[in-house]
């Protein structure tokens, strides 16, 4: 078993959206996770607003790092790391993460590790369930992202297996509850009406589930649009919404699509468990049909506890706190937020524009560079 | 006494290190688009030139902007972050104030202007009794409605040098500096003057605009 005397104790900051958080993670034990959440200022705008997210990431750090180190009982001088999400997520919220942290390191005189946000909702599972399998395979789905990645080595080797083609599933949750007109964010409000519904109400498509359509590929698409005409057709005739139906029907043509593709792919590559992250992770319909179906075809079901699955900074602090068990190399201080930063990226070395990353294969693809750097500064 | 000051609030990264007397070294990028990867080699590579270290210095200055605001957070959030760590004070000084201080213009000149580029077509301004008395501002606006208000007075800063035909009298220094920023914190510390919080002054109202994966898909 791990020995406890060496294991790293790694300060995580994350802020690839609207939360502001900072972790604090001793190898795989949590000590602390600080969240200040944004969501409300974004909530009249239906959606999160990049300028907004930036100022209050801003606003929130210093306050979010003290708190994380009061909860922790820890002393900074006591850190091994700091690591930090280098991307993907939003470029401007992205960069005041980046800057607090790489500002922190330097200030304390401790290694710096730039990691990839993807990785990291897959990694935090560690701090739940103890050291993840290799090859682990996992289902990440949130407002940004749908995926299913593979990984024999969370440091070093992600490789995508699928994505969405369109939406992310969490999109799909936040559109059709503005259709349905129950608020930002739609997630958790959907899953509460729809225990009170029938999933097998209404017929909704089941995106690229024919024979021919990508096996691992997801679309949200034009599951959105069928719902909203749906809701749209029911107003037009004059009848009443039945949203609980709704709700419940919605949300199990997703989880179904999600569900089935990832026992799928378990199979397919001779994987048995099977890891869930991301905010829509914490939809009680996704853990039960996934333990159902897992469990029915083997597969061992690992899933975070809903405040780890959503962005938070202990994630972070656990790829940091294995960057460091691993002796991966630290980002140096030129680190920039990348809103683009492939999930083959694990992390951000610092020599990474000097030589070829040392993992890379032929899924790794770094042409969106140049424009995120406009982004930036537009 | 060590000041450390840095500005991210123009197309520069500037930082310098000021002891309370003078400038002891000062270093400054242009750059618009890479303040997030400058900042922190240019701070280090001025403490080791100098021979001193982050943990020596004893306050933190920052310019606060008016500038844009991706760029400008990355001065704030690395001062703010400097501070907590090191438990020193953080001096905010409005951006604009550096400038005027930078002016060659003497301090019987008389009032002038300083504009920096706000991008959209608008500059961030300020009126100026001499290089250390601000009169006005700052505040945000399109040049040509400025017209009136700053006409025949001479001004600084790349605002006032790309729109000439609101500022004939257009003049350098282009950027702020942060030896000037660290020596207008000096004096005013000196004096016993109280600086700026270190906040953004972003004098303009975020975007509402929901990013292009929120839009609304309405059916056909
Ligand atoms: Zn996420």
């Amino acid at each position: 078993m791990a020995d406890h005397r060496d294991e790293p104790l790694v300060l995580g900051i994350e802020t690839s959206c609207d939360e502001t958080g900072v972790g604090i993670v001793h190898g795989t034990t949590l000590l602390a996770d600080a969240v200040a959440s944004s969501v409300d200022e974004h909530a009249r705008f239906g959606g999160v607003v990049p300028e907004v997210a930036s100022r209050a990431h801003l606003e929130a750090m210093v306050a979010t790092i003290e708190r994380a180190l009061t909860d922790a009982g820890v002393k900074a001088r006591d850190l091994d790391g700091i690591a930090v999400t280098a991307g993907p997520g939003l470029a401007g919220a992205l960069l005041v993460g980046v800057t607090a942290a790489k500002a922190y390191a330097y200030a304390l005189g401790k290694p710096l590790y730039g990691v990839n946000h993807l990785a990291s909702h897959i990694c935090v599972d560690q701090l739940e369930h103890g050291r993840l399998p290799e090859p682990t395979m996992a289902l990440l789905v949130s407002g940004g992202h749908s995926s299913l990645l593979l990984s024999s080595d969370i440091t070093s080797d992600v490789r995508p297996l699928g994505a969405t083609i369109d939406d992310a599933a969490g999109e799909a949750f936040d559109k059709i509850a503005r259709v349905l007109q129950l608020g930002f964010p739609g997630g958790p409000v959907i899953d509460r009406l729809a225990r009170e519904g029938d999933p097998e109400a209404i017929a909704f498509p089941r995106g690229l589930t024919g024979p021919r359509d990508a096996a691992y590929d997801f679309s949200f698409s034009g599951l959105k649009t069928a719902v909203a005409r749906w809701i749209e057709a029911k107003r037009a005739a004059g009848e009443e919404i039945p949203v609980r139906d709704v709700a419940a029907s919605f949300q199990e043509a997703v989880v179904d699509v999600l569900t089935r593709k990832a026992v799928r792919a378990c199979k397919d590559e001779g994987v048995d468990h099977l890891m869930i992250g991301g905010g829509v992770a914490a939809n009680s319909r996704l853990r039960a049909l996934a333990e159902e179906r897992c469990e029915r075809a083997g597969i061992r079901l690992r899933v975070p506890r809903p405040g780890l699955c959503t962005d938070n900074g202990a994630m972070v602090a656990a790829l940091g706190a294995e960057m460091v068990a691993r002796n991966r190399a630290a980002s140096d201080w030129q680190l920039s937020a990348d809103s683009s930063l492939p999930v083959t990226e694990t992390h951000v070395p610092g020599d990474a524009h000097l030589h070829p990353h040392p993992h890379s294969h032929a899924h790794s693809h770094d042409h969106v560079h140049e424009t995120a750097k406009d982004n930036l500064y537009s | 006494m060590l000041l450390l000051a840095l500005d991210t609030a123009t197309p520069a990264v500037t930082v310098a290190l000021h002891d309370g007397e003078r400038v002891l070294a000062s270093d400054t990028q242009v750059d618009a688009r890479r303040h997030g990867e400058l900042l922190l080699p240019a701070v280090d590579k001025l403490l080791t030139g100098a021979g001193l270290a982050l943990a020596d210095v004893t306050g933190v200055v920052v310019g606060v902007g008016p500038g844009p605001y991706t760029g400008l957070r990355v001065g704030l959030m690395t001062a703010d972050t400097f501070g907590f760590a090191l438990g020193v004070p953080v001096h905010g000084v409005c951006t604009l104030d550096g400038l005027a201080y930078a002016s060659d213009l003497g301090p019987d000149a008389g009032p002038f202007v300083v504009a920096t580029d706000a991008r959209r077509k608008e500059v961030y301004w300020g009126l100026y009794a001499d290089s250390r008395t601000p009169l006005s501002g700052p505040a945000v606006d399109r040049p040509a409605d400025l017209a009136d208000r700053v006409a025949g007075l001479p001004a600084v800063g790349a605002g006032a040098l790309l729109y000439p035909e609101t500022f004939a009298d257009a003049r350098a220094p282009e950027h702020v500096s942060a030896a000037a920023l660290a020596s207008v914190a000096a004096e005013r510390l000196a004096a016993g003057e109280e600086l700026l919080p270190p906040r953004p002054l972003y004098l303009r109202r975020p975007d509402a605009q929901v990013p292009k994966n929120y839009k609304v898909v309405t059916p056909k």
